[in-house]
């Protein structure tokens, strides 16, 4: 019975006529607003094991060229990683909670002042997003990097601005942006007839959008802004190349402290593909449910 | 102050050779109609002349090209209107309910006098309740909309906007959007509203409940009134073969 399959076609069991699946033209039109964490929450569960043996063997396998075992290089990894973690990584999520208090902060008045009454508002902070949107986040670091003070001078006090904190200041222009879009979307998708039923019992523009609006898409952005997050912690190593002391960096300087054998790259730096991850996996899943539970309740 | 001081004999609503475009696209070309307090009009009209335009002129959703809009003798479409007290004065129902999908059917009634007109919420809260009751929706005030069915929908908008306290109600099809059974639930809570001496201005396709319950009728085609009347001399002794030709594809 059971006739021929047609790509994104499916027959119901009830009757072989082909019907047409629903499909989200945001999605297709690759404007997902979680389309990374709905990659990384769709991994398969060996993925985990898999990328874990992949740390250990690869050695094993590169071991016929050299003196230099397997079993050396994964115990120097183990001898490293609770450093590699702890001095590491957790300044990673540092870096990532940081960045992203700044960039939303300042992303939710960016993403407010794009949807302003006063034209000269809205076109400035429309250029400011589009700007920093598209812009290589690395350039935006080096920019953040050479354009601040090393130190600022506050009456008699000297403050030394540390690299990590530059590096933060340069992430959060991008995710600035991001999360000014996400919050531009959220209100927009709001039914006009929100605004009008609003305006009509006598509700100000501002209190409309405070009281009405703004509480109606705050769930809505929590995905994204969600997203934003997964994205951004992937993309702290790039601090590494600022000097910041990060978990890249120290793989680096542990490589060199083992004498810098060629065995020794895989291992390390699988290892740290695999702990951002394993970092992000939860909440790639969490934001993929608060997701789709959003969605089937509006 | 306006240095005339409106009394109730005079109209409640009264415009004056309105015109209305949307960029080159002029939607009333001279809107002239008067409303008394307690009367209830009905606006007919096909597709696009103009209806909901017209209305959403009365509580400034829309603002106007030319001529004049008094609503109890304060000019509209002034500068220096007080928006606020206009848009207190004059509640408005849509065809798509829009009530705000995250707040229950109470909270819905109670938002804008609490809100907007810094009302004690306990006595609102008490007239919201009143209100539900009056629209048959008691035990379903803490539903959320999108608990509701389109007719439930429709009545706590009403509600809504009766908690304002207004002078006049504006509606706006609000019974194209609902099926058959639930129609009739909304026109007699309208219906109702009527009896009891509320300003009703109406737009509608329903032709039945305009004959039973409007005072005047008015029908518009692209941009212009073509004809009005009460009733009885409307639906017989319609003049204008615009009128003819729109009543006898409808009736
Ligand atoms: N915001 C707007 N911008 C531009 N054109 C508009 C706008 N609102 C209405 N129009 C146009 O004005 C004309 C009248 O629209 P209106 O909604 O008043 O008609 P209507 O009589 O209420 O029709 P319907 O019975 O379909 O509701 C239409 O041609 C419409 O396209
Ligand atoms: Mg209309």
């Amino acid at each position: 019975m059971a006739g021929r399959r047609i790509p994104g076609v499916t027959a119901s069991s009830a009757t072989d006529l082909p019907v047409l699946l629903a499909v989200d033209s945001r999605r297709l039109a690759g404007n997902d607003p979680v389309g990374f964490c709905r990659w990384l929450a769709a991994l398969p569960v060996w993925f985990w094991p898999l990328a874990a043996a992949l740390c250990v063997l690869w050695p094993a396998l590169a071991q016929a060229q050299s003196g230099y075992t397997y079993t050396e290089a994964t115990r120097a990894l183990f001898k490293w990683l609770p450093f590699l973690v702890t001095s590491g990584f957790l300044f990673n999520v540092v870096i990532s909670v940081m960045t992203m208090l700044i960039g939303t902060l300042a992303g939710v008045l960016l993403g407010l002042a794009q949807i302003s009454v006063h034209t000269p508002v809205r076109i400035v902070a429309k250029s400011l997003t589009q700007a920093f949107r598209n812009s290589p986040w690395l350039v935006l670091l080096f920019i953040v990097l050479l354009a601040f003070p090393f130190e600022v001078e506050i009456g008699a006090i000297r403050i030394v601005i540390p690299d990590w904190m530059k590096a933060v200041f340069g992430l959060a222009l991008p995710i600035m942006a991001n999360i000014s879009e996400v919050v531009r979307g959220a209100v927009q998708s709001v039914p006009s007839g929100q605004w009008e039923a609003a305006e009509s019992l006598a509700y100000t523009r501002t209190q409309t959008l405070w009281q009405i609006i703004l509480p109606q898409c705050f769930k809505r952005m929590i995905p994204p802004w969600m997203n934003w997050y997964a994205i951004l912690t992937m993309a702290t190593p790039l601090c590494s190349l600022l000097g910041v002391e990060e978990l890249i960096t120290l793989s680096r300087q542990a490589i060199e402290a083992e004498d810098n054998h060629p065995e020794l790259l895989v291992p390390f730096y699988t290892f740290a593909l695999l702990i951002f991850f394993a970092y992000c996996y939860p909440i790639a899943r969490l934001t993929i449910a608060l997701e789709r539970r959003f969605t089937v309740k509006l | 102050m306006n240095t005339t001081q409106w009394t109730p004999d005079q109209p409640i609503v009264s415009m004056r050779d309105v015109h209305k475009s949307f960029g080159n696209l002029e939607v009333l070309k001279g809107i002239s109609l008067d409303v008394r307090k307690g009367e209830v009009i009905c606006i007919i009209g096909p597709s696009g002349s103009g209806k909901s335009t017209l209305i959403r002129c009365i509580n400034a959703l829309n603002d106007i090209q030319g001529g004049s809009i008094k609503v109890e003798g304060q000019e509209v479409h002034d500068k220096n209107l007080d928006k606020l007290e206009l848009r207190q004065k004059v509640g408005m129902v849509f065809q798509q309910y829009n009530l705000f999908p995250h707040k229950t059917a109470l909270e819905n009634v109670m938002m804008a006098p609490v809100k907007v007109l810094k009302e004690p919420k306990d006595e609102v809260q008490e007239r919201a309740l009143k209100l539900l009751k009056k629209v048959r929706l008691d035990g379903k005030e803490h539903s959320y909309p999108g608990e509701l069915s389109g007719g439930q929908q429709q009545r706590v908008a009403i509600a809504r906007s009766l908690a304002m306290r207004p002078d006049i109600m504006l509606f706006d099809e609000v019974t194209a959007a609902l099926d058959p059974e639930t129609v009739k639930e909304v026109l007699i809570t309208i219906k109702e509203l009527a009896q009891e001496g509320m300003t009703c201005i109406l737009v509608t396709h329903e032709m039945g409940f305009a004959r039973e319950i409007a005072d005047h009728i008015y029908f518009t085609d692209r941009g212009v009134i073509v004809e009005h009347g009460p009733p009885s001399t409307f639906f017989k002794n319609a003049t204008d073969p615009r009128t003819q030709e729109f009543l006898s594809q409808i009736l």
